[in-house]
């Protein structure tokens, strides 16, 4: 079962993300903004990273960034998923190291579809 | 977690925070001055109608999402400087608000009444039209800019369908954002037939082989009846982190058909990207400071602890009902049941309180996480190679220990990179590894927890710290002192072995505040050293603030709680060793040292069994490196103890730190140790209860 680290600082964000991506049989970890991600991040491993970009204390490419300089999380797909679709947002997103970028709203077929097709 | 979501919920929670976006929008919708629209304010208010609109179509509440189209459209005009905020267009937006805010409540209770919505939205795009050439054209980049279009969405529709051919050279640093060739291929091929044959491979220079970077170029032969967007979407995120030559098998009108693509993509693009980076970033934290604030006194517990907490309860319950049996008709050949009962009783009450404490715990690596940059940036800093290495980040301590000790746990690995290990140069002349190891341990040791920083560094120089205590008069000259007791000296206030103030420690904080600190949490800080080899700070902490190993002593018919953390033995004295100096003050003589005398029958003015000092026991308890003598009556037997505050239910006494419930009911003082210090000091050596509260 791949695990999944879920980031977002809207809860309901958090609560659908869950809702679909378990539906779909992955294992998911949530945090509420870039820091808690990074500190379970720490520690963890997880098989993907999907990430809002705006939130409070440390922010989606921010989080990327940090992530990609862990050794554990250097070669893990980070997805980023954003009401954003600014190509400048995108560009700092890729130069962070984001692996693809979903727009809010996300369609659940899509957003798991993208997801098996990077875990794939 | 384990919590089963369903949708019903997650749509709720939409509901919940829409409305508190909806009260953000309409407090800074006051906030703004007509004319001057301030961009944080502006960019908070369309982040918030963003907000809405997402979520309103994620979750298929498709009028509130249309009509936050609107208003969003016209904020981001306003944004970005291309309309003017006039109070017109201001009180169009409160109504919009109140709009919204009716049509979100009622989206629970069925069918949304989009009556109001559809007037406001003609307003809303009257407004948009009577607006000046300049603000028309912004608004269809505004338009295009919130499309949510995926990304590399093809720009142009080809009609041809059918096979390709590829040329793909990815940059070298393709792999750094997980973007694998491989992927692609595998989608393409899901796509038609695919043929890849990879080129570059015989220029590589295989000394000199990265395993990160990607050096081959690849041609690609697809066949299959495939359109063009099916390709251009396979390549979207990495189309501007390759060389990609994509054209048409048997068809050869279309030759510089990717770099049109690209060309258009980018025209469209550049418009809606550019106000996006003249945004300050700082919108959410703005919208979240409320929750910010609620943090301090919440705390995320993991179900699991809940689980078994509700589980323990379950056999208390149990328990319970097994003792509630004796109730009445007592029979004595059922006196092993009771006893039975009794145990049980008391093993659901230990591991009830060992798992309502564990609720409050939290990993250390909380605290821990900061270093690896810390190190990382402080070391370059000082020109030092560092290895960190951190063991049992998982050990969980209680959460206001936690917060607290972040701050002492940083100033000691500052010191200890900054005065602790050496420069490559030195360390290669004294024979060591260039890089110096720092390492953060965090383990359970008793009721404690024991956190070590330990570096591999010149050690302390003891002749050094011993000559600048003297100089500084905090040892008589002709005092001898153990070793651990000379390198335990830099925790004393006023003292500091830089001659030249660095950046980083020994600037305004010196070690004694961070012995302070830590003793503030009930614990300790010791520091050991070998010249040469480096040092070991070990800091020991109480698992939790709340609970305290005491001794219990007694004073005539009172009760004391005297922390067992700070006992450092306890003797019996005769009144021969005791010394009378000027006055009244006490001291007595503990081997090379004088301690004072803090006789608790005086301080709190009580009757003891006897104030000969041949018939009590001294209690000697340490504080910030000083000793005193705790005169008492007897010791009791040592137990944990529930601190009830003092200052919550009657005011803040210095010498006493809180009080707790015995088990026979009565109420017992917990003494602060280094406040009777203080006050002994204060009262030149007379101990009296001060008749004021000092805060």
């Amino acid at each position: 079962m791949h695990s999944v680290l879920a980031v977002d600082d809207s809860a309901s964000m958090r609560g659908l993300v869950t809702y679909v991506l378990k539906q779909a049989g992955f294992k998911v970890v949530l945090a509420e903004d870039g820091l808690e991600a990074l500190e379970y991040a720490r520690n963890q491993a997880v098989d993907l990273v999907l990430t809002d970009i705006n939130m409070p204390n440390l922010d989606g490419i921010e989080l990327i960034r940090e992530l990609r300089s862990l050794p554990h999380y250097k070669f893990v797909p980070m997805l980023v998923l954003t009401t954003e679709s600014g190509t400048d947002k995108k560009m700092e997103g890729k130069a962070a190291g984001a692996t693809g970028w979903l727009v809010k709203p996300f369609d659940p077929q899509q957003l798991i579809s993208t997801i098996s097709k990077v875990l794939a | 977690m384990s919590l089963d979501i369903d949708m019903a919920e997650i749509a709720q929670l939409f509901i919940e925070e829409s409305m508190e976006g909806l009260d953000i929008m309409e407090s800074e919708l006051m906030n703004l001055e007509p004319g001057a629209a301030d961009s944080e304010t502006m960019n908070t208010i369309f982040r918030a109608a963003h907000s809405i609109k997402g979520g309103g179509a994620t979750f298929g509440f498709a009028e509130i999402s249309e009509f936050a189209h609107h208003v969003e459209t016209l904020l981001d005009e306003m944004r970005q400087g291309q309309r003017a905020v006039t109070t017109e267009a201001v009180d169009l937006m409160l109504q919009s608000v109140d709009c919204l805010r009716d049509m979100t409540s009622t989206l629970s209770d069925g069918p949304t009444d989009t009556t109001r919505a559809k007037e406001l939205e003609i307003q809303l795009e009257t407004m948009m039209q009577h607006a000046s050439p300049v603000a028309v054209a912004a608004g269809g980049v505004g338009q295009k800019g919130s499309q949510d279009a995926p990304a590399g969405e093809p720009a142009d529709d080809n009609s041809h369908v059918g096979s390709w051919d590829i040329h793909f050279k990815p940059h070298a640093d393709i792999l750094r954002s997980c973007n694998d060739p491989l992927r692609i291929f595998r989608e393409l091929a899901s796509l038609g037939e695919l043929d890849v044959c990879a080129q570059g491979a015989e220029n590589l220079d295989f000394e000199k082989l990265d395993p990160e970077e990607c050096l081959l170029a690849w041609k690609l032969s697809l066949r299959g009846d495939i359109s063009r967007g099916q390709i251009d979407e396979t390549f979207a995120w990495v189309q501007d982190e390759c060389e990609l030559v994509i054209e048409p098998v048997g068809d050869a009108t279309s030759q510089d058909e990717s770099n049109a693509v690209d060309a258009s993509e980018e025209a469209s693009a550049e418009p809606v990207a550019a106000p996006a980076s003249n945004e300050p970033a700082p919108v959410k934290p703005v919208a979240k400071a409320p929750a910010a604030s609620q943090e301090s006194s919440s705390i995320r517990v993991n179900i699991d602890k809940v689980d078994a907490l509700i589980n323990l309860v379950g056999e208390l319950v149990i328990t319970q009902s097994m003792l509630s049996r004796f109730n009445g008709d007592y029979d004595f050949t059922q006196l092993h049941i009771l006893r039975e009962g009794l145990t049980q009783l008391s093993r659901n009450t230990r591991e009830l309180q060992e798992s309502v404490m564990a609720i409050r715990m939290l990993p250390i690596s909380f605290a821990f996480s900061r270093f690896p940059r810390l190190v990382r940036d402080t070391g370059n800093a000082l020109g030092k190679q560092v290895e960190l290495r951190v063991n049992g980040e998982n050990t969980e301590l209680d959460k206001t220990v936690l917060e607290k000790i972040g701050d002492p746990l940083v100033h000691l690995v500052r010191n200890s990179l900054d005065h602790g290990l050496e420069t490559p140069e030195v360390r290669k002349a004294a024979g060591k590894p260039e890089t110096g190891v720092l390492e953060l341990n965090a383990n359970h040791e008793g009721g404690n927890i024991v956190i070590e920083i330990i570096d591999d560094g010149a050690g302390i120089n003891k002749e050094r710290v011993l000559s600048i205590a003297r100089e500084r008069g905090l040892v008589e000259p002709d005092e001898e002192l153990s070793d651990e007791r000379i390198t335990n000296l830099i925790f004393m206030a006023g003292f500091s072995t830089v001659d030249k103030v660095s950046d980083l420690s020994g600037r305004g904080v010196g070690m004694d505040v961070v012995r302070r600190n830590i003793a503030d949490l009930g614990g300790h800080v010791t520091a050991q050293t070998e010249t040469g080899k480096g040092s070991k700070f070990t800091i020991r902490l109480p698992l939790t603030l709340a609970i305290l190993d005491g001794q219990l002593v007694r004073v005539g018919k009172e009760t004391y709680i005297i922390s067992l953390l700070s006992i450092v033995e306890t003797i019996q004295v005769g009144s021969d060793m005791i010394n009378k100096v000027a006055g009244s003050s006490e001291l007595f003589r503990l081997r090379d040292e004088y301690l004072p005398v803090v006789r608790l029958h005086e301080l709190f003015g009580i009757e003891a069994d006897s104030t000969n000092i041949d018939d009590g026991l001294l209690v000697v308890a340490e504080a910030n490196g000083q000793r005193i003598g705790i005169f008492v009556d007897d010791l009791q037997e040592q137990q944990q103890v529930v601190i009830k505050s003092l200052e919550s239910n009657y005011k803040q006494m210095l010498g006493i730190s809180g009080a707790t419930i015995l088990g026979d009911g009565t109420v017992a003082l917990i003494m602060d140790v280094p406040g009777l210090i203080q006050l002994f000091h204060n009262k030149g050596g007379k101990l009296d209860m001060p008749a004021t509260a000092t805060a």
